[in-house]
């Protein structure tokens, strides 16, 4: 599938190879005042995410990692601190978020399909719209990703007639049918039944093998193991400890992050 | 009532019928009286249909005026377009206050004899009147829609690459408006009606159609009834259409 999927997506136009910088994020912050005081929900991270990592973002709740997350492509106004995409400064004013929204692709926990439109048409609005795909173009490569997920029998299908599991399939490949350079996954398990956990986490890993740049938040500890290449593990709104799966899960050094894994292992 | 039928004794209709047809002779058939309704009928549906067109474009721009201006202001950048937002928010603002604050047969006079006093197409002034006062009324409908919509949606749009406004165009809109159609309905069968105080400025409508035979033939009971009756029709049939369309668009998501 892997080879398959490299094909669809054609990733291979943007001039970042494998391993160089996508994202890199310096000193970002995101602070507001509610009456409880000055809240620090973004606290200094820094950070780079390089072409074909699979990044991995664990935390307790509130810890700031969806913030960190949603800031990536600004659906989070971070009111400090930058973030350069692929060479661009996003958070500058003068940079076009929606021209650089299209090459950083986002599910979420909920799935956000858009219930009045079938699963083709979910599909194939961004890119017929901002891409100036063809009608028939942007449903062929629909299609052929829907066979990845298996659910090209669905196509004309409304969002409210899928499970759960489905759905988040669906969110995926609707995302993938703008060929981003990176995928952001927002908790994507987390609403889903347990019996349906196992299907978007397979097709999350063989995104990942497909060699996709995937910055995932989630408590999928396993999944996190299995597929990440890196973890974060953010607390506060800070990056407490980073490393590999093996020395965040095996010898966490940090004892809030000790605690957090004895109590979600 | 014998004393009567032995009197006549050839008719075989019971008195209060006969009267009755010749009240029907006398104000529908007679001089083609019934043309006071049909062409007024005709005048009332065009009014309608012109103003329902102008009431959903001005309520849907100033809904997502207004709802973008909620939504978003406290996280806009200072610049042009936060100042620009806030001009046009305030202007929506003022035009809600007063169409709702302000009765709609008063409205219609200002515009037919001092905004447009000089014009002679009473069509098109009663159709502005109309549409400009319910299109706050839309507006505010809209309004609700949009904000009942799950910002999950709205995120998703953007986060594909969407625009502001292809967000709202593909995806916020079209749920919204399926979500506020029986209120948007409500808000057209009032108009129908509301557009019976067309006579106020000397336009021929269903109303004064019937005021015109009423004072023609000095017997209120028929053209008033059947004006009546008319408005009703149209208000059955109308609702029906709706809850057509209603179900059409829920079945689409099932």
């Amino acid at each position: 599938m892997s080879a398959d999927m490299n094909e669809i997506l054609d990733s291979s136009k943007s001039d970042i190879l494998p391993g160089e910088i996508l994202i890199s994020v310096s000193d970002l912050a995101k602070h507001y005042k509610s009456k409880a005081g000055e809240i620090r929900a973004l606290d200094g991270i820094t950070t780079d995410i390089c072409k074909g990592e699979v990044l991995v973002i664990i935390g307790p709740s509130g810890s700031g990692k969806s913030t960190f997350l949603r800031s990536l492509n600004l659906l989070e106004r971070p009111t400090g601190g930058t973030i350069t995409f692929e060479g661009v400064d996003i958070t500058s004013p003068s940079s076009d978020i929606n021209k650089l929204r299209q090459k950083m692709g986002m599910v979420f926990q909920h799935f956000n399909l858009f219930p009045h439109l079938t699963i083709m048409d979910n599909m194939t609005l961004a890119p017929r719209k901002l891409l100036k795909m063809s009608k028939p173009d942007a449903e062929a490569k629909a299609l052929e990703l829907l066979k990845k997920v298996a659910l090209e029998d669905r196509a004309y299908a409304y969002p409210s007639q899928l499970s759960g599991g489905q759905k988040q399939r669906i969110a995926i490949v609707r995302a993938l049918c703008m060929s981003p350079d990176v995928l952001l996954f927002d908790e994507p398990t987390s609403a889903l039944d347990p019996e349906m956990v196992g299907e978007v986490l397979d097709v999350m890993k063989d995104l990942a093998k497909s060699g996709m740049t995937m910055a995932v938040v989630t408590h999928e500890m396993g999944f996190a193991r299995e597929v990440g290449t890196r973890v974060i593990f953010m607390d506060e709104g800070k990056i407490i400890e980073e490393g590999t799966p093996d020395e965040i899960f095996t010898n966490p050094k940090n004892e809030r992050l000790q605690s957090f894994l004895a109590k979600v292992l | 009532m014998i004393a009567s039928l032995t009197a006549k004794p050839v008719c075989l209709l019971p008195k209060w019928l006969s009267d009755l047809q010749d009240d029907f002779y006398l104000n529908f058939i007679k001089e083609d009286r019934y043309l006071y309704l049909l062409r007024g009928l005709w005048m009332t549906l065009k009014i309608t249909f012109f103003a329902v067109i102008l009431g959903i474009a001005l309520g849907v721009i100033a809904a997502i005026v207004r709802s973008t201006h909620d939504k978003n202001i406290s996280e806009m950048r200072p610049g042009l377009g936060r100042v620009l937002l806030k001009i046009s928010n305030a202007l929506v603002k003022l035009y809600l206050t007063v169409i709702r604050g302000t009765p709609v047969v008063v409205q219609l006079m200002i515009t037919y004899y001092i905004i447009f006093a000089s014009s002679t197409n009473q069509m098109l002034v009663a159709v502005l009147a109309f549409g400009i006062n319910s299109g706050a009324y839309v507006a505010e409908i809209i309004r609700s829609g949009i904000m009942s919509i799950d910002n999950g949606q709205f995120e998703a749009g953007r986060s594909l690459g969407l625009n502001y406004i292809q967000t709202m165009t593909y995806i916020i809109i079209p749920q919204a408006f399926k979500n506020v159609l029986p209120a948007l309905a409500n808000e057209f069968i009032v108009l129908i009606k509301e557009t019976s105080i067309s006579g106020y400025v000397g336009i021929m409508d269903l109303t004064r159609g019937g005021d015109v035979i009423r004072s023609r033939t000095f017997s209120p009971f028929l053209p008033l009834f059947a004006v009546a009756l008319i408005y009703l029709i149209i208000v059955v049939f109308f609702s029906k259409l709706v809850s057509i369309l209603e179900r059409r668009l829920r079945n689409s998501e099932r």
